[in-house]
């Protein structure tokens, strides 16, 4: 059949190969995972499917003789700033499957990153800055709950106070939750190993902890979701602190399903449920209504792990995030994890993932003063997640108020991903967001986890550097500290919820 | 003969192979005049003394195991297969008359004919010879192949 779909006819990518310097090794044949390139022993040449084409470049990264470019289509509909090629071919897809548009990784609409109308201050003549090469410089953080206050042996000098299981953090930022089932178990394994060696935590996502992966629970934050998948006494021991998810920034309001094609023997394990089942996580948890309920949950947690293990609770940022997150404090969590819209995920709806939620910038802000006004703000922690990406990201939320960072995307990025929004599909040509034998061997844990261990390190550097410069030597000294911030280009208003000054002020 | 020999050699691991036929590349680029890997291709019309085969998720690559008793020493007409000192198979490529007898008898179909106009002889791993490292180990991105001593 010669006629074509709109939505294969109109494809977006297209593979511009060289053919004096391809080799015909076939590597890009094998390693494209999307059906897009394929060998014509008639013709001894290399073709493509260019309607198969994510953009992963996959074929462009290994093609041994710099043969590929990956391009956008340059043929185009007429120019139309309220007709984007991207909403005309939505409407081609949905006309043909009658199915909301699934996507995956975070928010690529042009949503105002606060980060970027945020600037840091340094010292100069009144106040000297300090060389991190030569000093000392603390970016250890306690996550947990902190007392009200301190109490003191008749000496003066002893603590006589003690505080609950704290995290501790060799620089404040964590690997936030990806699931088993959603990443394959060598991206988890690089993450753990990265974790054990640098002092910080990952977080299993909803999929449970597979057992190989137990010996990393110092290290391992272990998440109930709505699903329960792979929860029992084991698992929430098997833990360095337990996190409630409520919502993920990328889908706030709704749950997860893991189609069952996908649910092979170690993620039916791992996850509780029969191989080749659904997976199914529900919107809400059907345990929870109410704040009430929700310290019904945290406290049964603890119960059941015997007051060992601190109990963090995660929800999306949406519109009433100070009040819910208040709510939180009060049912007992010992740290809120709050995800922004540019939150990613491995599956949502493109409605969701574009249009719900509020910018975590925002949400820092908001939370963090609520908390202070409450006087509630020593009794958690707060964790901030969605789209963090560098560590002047982390430093700039850390100003405004958070305690820690959660990096997601950043971990699948120093893993090879190209953001090619695939990751629902389950043909992650990088071997990441799949669990293909054959893909999932492209990731090997050993170099990634050197990899992350790496982007730690030189983020923990760009820290001090920036603390440094501000005259600073603990990242406690920055934490909240809004007056060492300044905005441009932003509104009267946006600036008073943030809690900053405008440059010059 | 169960005495250890003082041979390195090229180890594949198959759980980290992904097929992406660097190892390929790089011994053909290596093994030509030009150091180019589409002249070696194109022009010298050169092929990988590696390859990678491929089954759905297995994948690796092979080449000369420089065997304890190598079949093709023994069925070499014209003495260019020779065994040294350490236990390397070497292929001298200049005796060689091109009666395929190596490329029948490899048990890994790791020694390939090669039929130019010109010449007509096998060809093998040959360890990267004078170059010291194996090439393939050097580009392979996922450490799939390993250079140790023979275990």
């Amino acid at each position: 059949m010669l006629f074509k779909k709109p939505q294969v006819a109109f494809y977006p990518f297209m593979v511009l190969r060289d053919d004096y310097k391809c080799v015909r090794c076939k590597s890009c044949v094998d390693q494209c995972s999307f059906d897009a390139t394929y060998y014509d022993e008639d013709l001894n040449m290399i073709m493509n499917h260019h309607e198969n084409c994510v953009n992963c470049k996959r074929c462009e990264a290994f093609c041994p003789t710099d043969a590929i470019k990956v391009v956008r289509n340059p043929s185009t509909f007429h120019p139309d700033a309220n007709w984007t090629p991207e909403a005309i071919r939505d409407i081609h897809v949905q006309m043909l499957t009658g199915a909301v548009i699934l996507t995956s990784t975070g928010n690529d609409k042009p949503i105002k990153n606060y980060f970027d109308h945020l600037l840091l201050d340094a010292c100069q003549v009144t106040n000297p800055p300090i060389d991190p090469l030569r000093e000392p410089m603390e970016l250890k953080t306690f996550i947990g709950r902190k007392t009200d206050q301190l109490q003191f042996d008749s000496d003066g000098v002893s603590i006589k106070t003690t505080i609950g299981k704290q995290l501790e953090l060799e620089i404040p930022v964590l690997f936030s939750a990806m699931s088993y089932g959603s990443i394959n178990l060598n991206l988890q394994k690089a993450m753990a190993i990265a974790c054990r060696e640098f002092g910080t935590y990952w977080n299993t996502g909803e999929g449970g902890l597979h057992k190989s992966l137990r010996e990393f629970k110092d290290h391992t934050i272990v998440q109930v979701a709505s699903g329960r998948f792979g929860v029992d006494l084991e698992y929430l021991e098997t833990s360095a602190a337990i996190e409630i998810k409520i919502g993920q920034g990328a889908k706030p309001g709704i749950g997860g399903h893991l189609p069952g094609e996908k649910v092979n023997e170690g993620i039916a394990e791992t996850r509780m449920i029969p191989v080749g089942s659904d997976a199914i996580s529900p919107a809400p948890h059907h345990d929870i209504y109410s704040i009430e309920d929700l310290r019904q949950l945290i406290y049964a947690l603890k119960e059941a792990t015997n007051y060992e293990k601190p109990v963090f609770v995660k929800i999306a940022a949406v519109h009433n995030v100070a009040a819910i997150a208040c709510g939180i404090a009060h049912a007992g969590a010992d740290a809120i994890a709050i995800d922004g819209v540019r939150g990613g995920t491995g599956a949502t709806p493109k409605s969701l993932r574009d249009h719900v939620g509020i910018p975590i910038e925002m949400a820092i802000a908001a939370v963090d003063d609520r908390l202070r006004k409450e006087g509630l703000r020593n009794e958690v922690s707060l964790i901030a997640a969605g789209g963090f990406r560098s560590a002047v990201d982390v430093l700039k939320a850390i100003a405004l108020g958070a305690d820690a960072v959660y990096i997601g995307t950043v971990a699948k990025l120093a893993a090879g991903c190209t953001q090619c929004q695939q990751c629902h599909t389950g043909r992650c040509a990088w071997g990441i967001t799949t669990n293909n034998p054959k893909l999932a061997k492209r990731l090997n844990p050993d170099i990634v986890a050197e990899n992350l261990y790496n982007l730690l390190r030189a983020w923990a550097h760009d820290i001090k550097e920036l603390l440094g410069a501000m005259g600073i030597n603990a990242i406690e000294s920055i934490k909240g500290n809004r007056l060492r911030l300044r905005s441009w280009g932003l509104t009267e208003q946006e600036n008073k919820i943030l809690g900053v000054l405008p440059a010059g002020m | 003969m169960s005495k250890k020999r003082k041979l390195m050699k090229v180890y594949p691991i198959e759980k980290n192979c992904i097929s992406c036929r660097y190892c390929e590349v790089a011994c053909t680029m290596v093994h030509s005049e030009s150091k180019d890997p589409v002249k070696a291709y194109k022009l010298e019309n050169l092929l990988p003394r590696a390859t990678v085969e491929v089954k759905e998720a297995v994948s690796l690559s092979l080449m000369c195991r420089h065997c304890k008793h190598p079949f093709c020493f023994d069925a070499c007409i014209s003495g260019a297969i020779m065994v040294d000192e350490n236990g390397k198979v070497n292929l001298d490529e200049e005796k060689c008359v091109g009666c395929w007898n190596c490329v029948l008898v490899c048990p890994f179909g790791a020694a390939h004919p090669m039929i130019r106009e010109e010449k007509r002889h096998s060809f093998k791993c040959d360890l990267c010879g004078d170059r010291g490292f194996p090439a393939c180990v050097e580009a392979c991105p996922n450490r799939a192949l390993i250079y140790d001593f023979e275990r």
